[in-house]
């Protein structure tokens, strides 16, 4: 979330895409009841099914599954068309007027640079024009027809209300109703908060629909204001949290990159990071790169990264290509893995294609699983009849099952969708023998430095030179722990401007990032947290919650990254000159002097607005891009592309091109495709999600929720119901090429039959929760159906739109 | 109920969905139920926590009996919203709701537990058996298969024949740890549930 939850309160309009708030997040939604009932906020919900959240609206508009782009590409055509616009913000706060090179091009769905054959595109034409001094040109008349703004009024104005129509099957009327009251919030004093879920992220174009809805809000200067933002309502408790701290394949923590095989030159490496500002006078936040990875590295090695030695640099793995979730398991199923640890995750029941998946584990050597609950993953070699036949005594891998602490348990500190870290307590010790996470990485850690200094083995240095710090090596204490990835000195810190004076002394913990250096004085395992454990303690156990303001920003519960600021770019919700665009609900001002106001100000404390740098300072722009660059695998812009597994088989907007049917820079394995299926044989649009009494396949486990949801269910709307002679309760199979489950239906009036090009298209769906483990009833692992692949950035399975068959059983 | 506190009202009414049915069902939270409750409550040892489950991450009162001498062994009985919580103010989803079933779910593992090649069935182990196991593993794994240079001699240094995936609703400090081990291995094949 750019902004928190609380926040929502502020809003005027509030629309719901690509989520369902009521069902999925309740707790969070109750402040888009209180917007409503408050500040007479409306609620726009656009969704395949009448969901919970569409039962409280002001005005729901039904959608084919997968086809957000070409709606809100819509909405920016409406917007530009009919100048409902925040001129000032767009002219200033984003690229609007940078000038694109000559040589780029976008024609039938392909940008300039494609490359069928490697599914790939060459960027190089996907750039402004940087004169010689290194800067962007602009044109901030906005007449320069190579502008930002009039590429991508061209662009989108291929998104006519009647192409929506054709595309998502939006009724033309409740769609320009949409424009028109999104529109409203183009003043200074109107604000729309965008909240949005796996709804957009599980689609082969999902950061592209992230990233349209991005352009709709900086069209209307709702980023950085309160009441507005991009609010991105995740799934886990903390899955924030480990997305900040880099669990992912290529990253390290506080999104630093690890290096590619080409980077064997840290200098280089460096160099790349470290961006420089594209205009005159722009902070370029990263330009600090070098602090940052520094201060990870001394966290992680400690005395052994030097200068010398680069920090360490050797010690990092270097990426040759991605090796996230389905690039990994594709492998497996190759028979190319040997051994994998599942920590508190189920991956046969969260990951695409279980019979896949299935083939895949049963090819490793050996699975690790670590968990408080009894998983599928856990037991995969297990027969449990017609939801998971296998035979065991052909499955050759090893398996060893770790019993973990949960929540109630242990002490440490989450990350909420609003960024705020909020540390826990321990109630309880764990059940039986069962261990934390920490104790168990550690002991395993220890284990292998043991085996390492005995043995010997390949490439021991990283290991044996880990920093391992903590009093008890096989039981480092959270608060140990978070200290590291916080920050401390190293050294007596001592002011660059007074070297007499003692900043901080060795061994205290650092306030905030700005204190890091690179020169190896400084630790900080994740310096975006840099601060939440500060020289006063720790920031994210307070308990304060008031709200002086009465905006929502309680600045003493917990600590929000980064720097406790709870908006994000909010020096974009003053003008040029530092006034706030809309007094009633300012987050920041310029007083004159300094910034000040009830957030901490996303901005240099001291810059006078005079001298111009723009609010989005983590850009190399100092504003925000309508043009990603070459920051997206798929081009510049967001262009509508078809689900890989689409009812209609063509591209509406780009018809005679079967190349841009869909994605058309996502990776698919060979495998993959050829167990797509076509709308001949699967006719149904299939969308899965989750119910408010269920968590994924945790709560089967729970008994309270096994008792209020106990059996597994899809729902159909009545349409579809009559046309294959189904009646409520009765059970019916569902199928995709890839596989079959079996469940009662809910024969719903809530789903409607839409009709798309001409074509009657029905969407099935599909709640996720059940499974052959737990204590709800048996059921059928729903993602037997999904496609295996994913977004073309993120590579995020496409869950939420593909093909499916329903028939009576 | 005027003569109830506010805590007392959420802990048996509106905040649990048992709370709710119960009153679905006629059976109206009456005083004496009231006075068992605080009686119960007003012994217990209150913690402050967050819900696992969801991230608008609720915050929560944990009541558990024992009172935290070194001798006493504490169990957990009942969970409910932490009024104070900006966020959520006392309310829990029908998911925070169940937590005290999740915390004592039959299904909670309690052993170290080890399946053999080929065999239908677990088998239980002690701590050390199982994480030496896995470090014999993990190291003839690495040691077999570690990439030190790539076909064109350039130093790459991973190991890509063993993955893991890291949980999503644990601490910061237990994900930090993780990454710090995983990485320092060289394991490329990383991801948490953001990648879902
Ligand atoms: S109680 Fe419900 S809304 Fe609150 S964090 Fe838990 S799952 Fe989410």
């Amino acid at each position: 979330m750019t902004n928190h939850w609380v926040d929502i309160k502020n809003a005027d309009l509030v629309l719901i895409m690509g989520g369902n708030a009521a069902e999925a997040h309740p707790c969070g939604f109750k402040w888009v009841t209180e917007a409503k009932a408050h500040n007479k906020a409306r609620l726009i919900v656009v969704d395949p099914r009448f969901t919970r959240s569409a039962s409280v609206a002001d005005v729901y508009a039904p959608i084919r599954a997968g086809t957000d782009i070409a709606f809100l590409g819509g909405v920016i055509s409406y917007l530009l068309a009919n100048d409902k616009i925040q001129r000032d913000y767009v002219i200033n706060y984003t690229d609007a007027s940078f000038i694109v090179r000559e040589d780029f091009a976008f024609n039938e769905g392909l940008y300039s640079g494609y490359n069928a054959e490697k599914r790939a595109y060459d960027k190089t034409s996907w750039e402004y024009e940087i004169g010689a001094d290194g800067f962007a040109h602009t044109d901030p008349t906005l007449a320069h027809p190579r502008c930002v703004i009039n590429l991508m009024k061209q662009h989108y104005s291929r998104y006519t209300p009647e192409m929506v129509e054709r595309v998502c099957g939006t009724p033309k009327e409740k769609f320009q109703q949409i424009c028109q009251m999104i529109s409203s919030t183009s003043t200074t004093t109107r604000a729309m908060t965008i909240m949005y879920a796996l709804g957009w992220t599980q689609h082969s174009v999902g950061s592209q629909m992230i990233r349209c809805a991005a352009m709709v809000q900086l069209l209307l200067g709702n980023i950085g204001v309160s009441g507005g933002g991009m609010n991105a309502l995740r799934g886990h408790s903390n899955i924030q949290g480990l997305t900040d701290l880099g669990l992912l394949s290529n990253s390290l923590p506080g999104y630093i990159t690890l290096p590619f095989d080409r980077e064997q030159d840290y200098e280089k490496y460096v160099a790349v990071r470290s961006q420089k500002p594209l205009r005159p006078n722009q902070m370029s936040y990263w330009q600090n790169f070098q602090k940052f990875f520094v201060s990870l590295q001394k966290a992680w090695w400690g005395d052994a990264a030097t200068a010398e030695n680069h920090w360490g640099f050797d010690y990092l793995p270097k990426i040759d290509k991605l090796y996230d979730m389905l690039q990994v398991f594709d492998l497996m199923d190759q028979g190319k893995m040997n051994g994998y640890l599942a920590q508190g995750f189920n991956p046969l029941a969260a990951a695409p294609n279980k019979a896949k998946m299935t083939a895949a584990l049963s090819k490793l050597k050996y699975l690790v699983v670590m968990d408080p609950l009894v998983t599928e993953t856990s037991e995969f070699w297990r027969n449990f009849g017609v939801h998971h036949d296998v035979d065991s005594s052909k499955i050759q891998t090893e398996v060893i099952r770790l019993p973990v602490s949960c929540f109630a348990e242990e002490d440490g500190a989450l990350v909420n969708s609003g960024r705020w870290l909020q540390w826990h307590w321990k109630g309880a010790e764990p059940p039986g023998e069962a261990r934390t996470d920490i104790e168990i990485m550690a002991e395993l850690y220890t284990r292998l430095r043991k085996l390492y200094q005995l043995e010997g083995g390949a490439y021991p240095d990283p290991i044996l030179n880990l920093s391992w710090r903590y009093i008890h090596p096989n039981k480092p204490t959270p608060e140990e722990l978070a200290k590291e990835y916080c920050g401390q000195a190293l050294t007596d810190l001592l002011d660059p401007k007074d070297p007499t004076k003692v900043l901080r002394k060795r061994g205290e913990q650092l306030a905030g990032f700005g204190e890091l250096r690179d020169d190896g004085t400084t630790l900080s395992g994740c310096w975006i947290f840099c601060g939440a454990w500060g020289p006063n303690g720790n920031l994210m156990a307070r308990r304060d919650n008031a709200d002086p303001t009465g905006i929502g920003q309680t600045l003493n519960w917990a600590w929000s990254w980064p720097a406790n600021r709870r908006v994000l770019y909010n020096r974009a919700s003053c003008d040029t000159n530092g006034k706030p665009f809309n007094p009633e609900r300012m987050l920041v001002a310029w007083n004159g002097k300094q910034w000040i106001g009830s957030d901490t100000p996303d901005y240099k404390v001291d810059d006078d607005p005079s001298l111009g740098v723009g609010p989005f300072i983590m850009n190399q722009e100092g504003v925000a891009r309508f043009f990603a660059r070459g920051n997206m695998v798929e081009g510049p812009f967001p262009e509508h592309y078809e689900p890989f597994e689409s009812p209609l088989g063509y591209n509406p907007l780009s018809r005679n091109e079967p190349r841009a049917v869909s994605n058309p820079a996502a990776r698919i394995f060979k495998a993959d495709r050829d167990a797509l299926g076509s709308a001949a044989q699967f006719p149904h649009v299939a969308t899965t999600y989750r119910l408010t009494e269920h968590f994924h396949y945790w709560t089967k486990h729970v008994r309270l929720n096994a008792i209020t949801q106990p059996e597994q269910f899809v729902e159909i709307g009545t349409a579809l119901a009559d046309q294959i002679g189904v009646a409520a309760g009765d059970r019916v199979r569902v199928s995709s090429n890839r596989g079959h489950i079996e469940a009662v239906a809910v024969v719903t009036k809530r789903i409607r039959a839409l009709n798309i090009d001409g074509k009657t298209v029905h969407t099935v769906g599909i709640p996720i929760h059940w499974g052959f483990t737990g204590l709800a009833r048996p059921g059928y692992i729903a993602n037997t159906l999904t496609p295996f692949v994913g977004d073309g950035n993120s590579q995020t399975p496409e869950f939420k739109a593909f093909l499916v068959k329903v028939e009576k059983v | 109920m005027s003569d109830m506190t506010r805590r007392q009202f959420l802990a048996i009414t509106g905040s649990t969905l048992a709370g709710s049915s119960l009153a679905l069902l006629g059976f109206s939270p009456g005083q004496a139920l009231a006075e068992v409750r605080q009686f119960k409550l007003s012994r217990a040892t209150e913690t402050r926590n967050t819900c696992p489950y969801c991230s608008v991450s609720c915050g929560l009162l944990m009541y558990s009996l024992g009172d935290k001498a070194k001798n006493a062994t504490q169990s957990i009985f009942h969970i409910e919203g932490d009024p104070d919580h900006p966020v959520n103010r006392g309310t829990l989803c029908p998911k925070g709701a169940g937590l005290i079933d999740f915390v004592h779910s039959p299904n909670r593992l309690k052993y170290p537990e080890y399946r053999a090649p080929g065999s239908d069935r677990w088998q239980r182990i002690s701590w050390d058996e199982a994480m030496e196991r896995v470090a014999r593993l993990m190291k003839q794994d690495r040691d077999a298969n570690f990439i030190a240079k790539n076909a064109d001699g350039q130093t790459v240094n991973r190991w890509l024949t063993t993955g893991m995936l890291a949980a999503s609703a644990s601490s910061n400090e237990a994900g930090y740890i993780t990454h710090k081990v995983i990485r320092s291995l060289g394991v490329l094949a990383f991801d948490n549930q953001a990648r879902v």
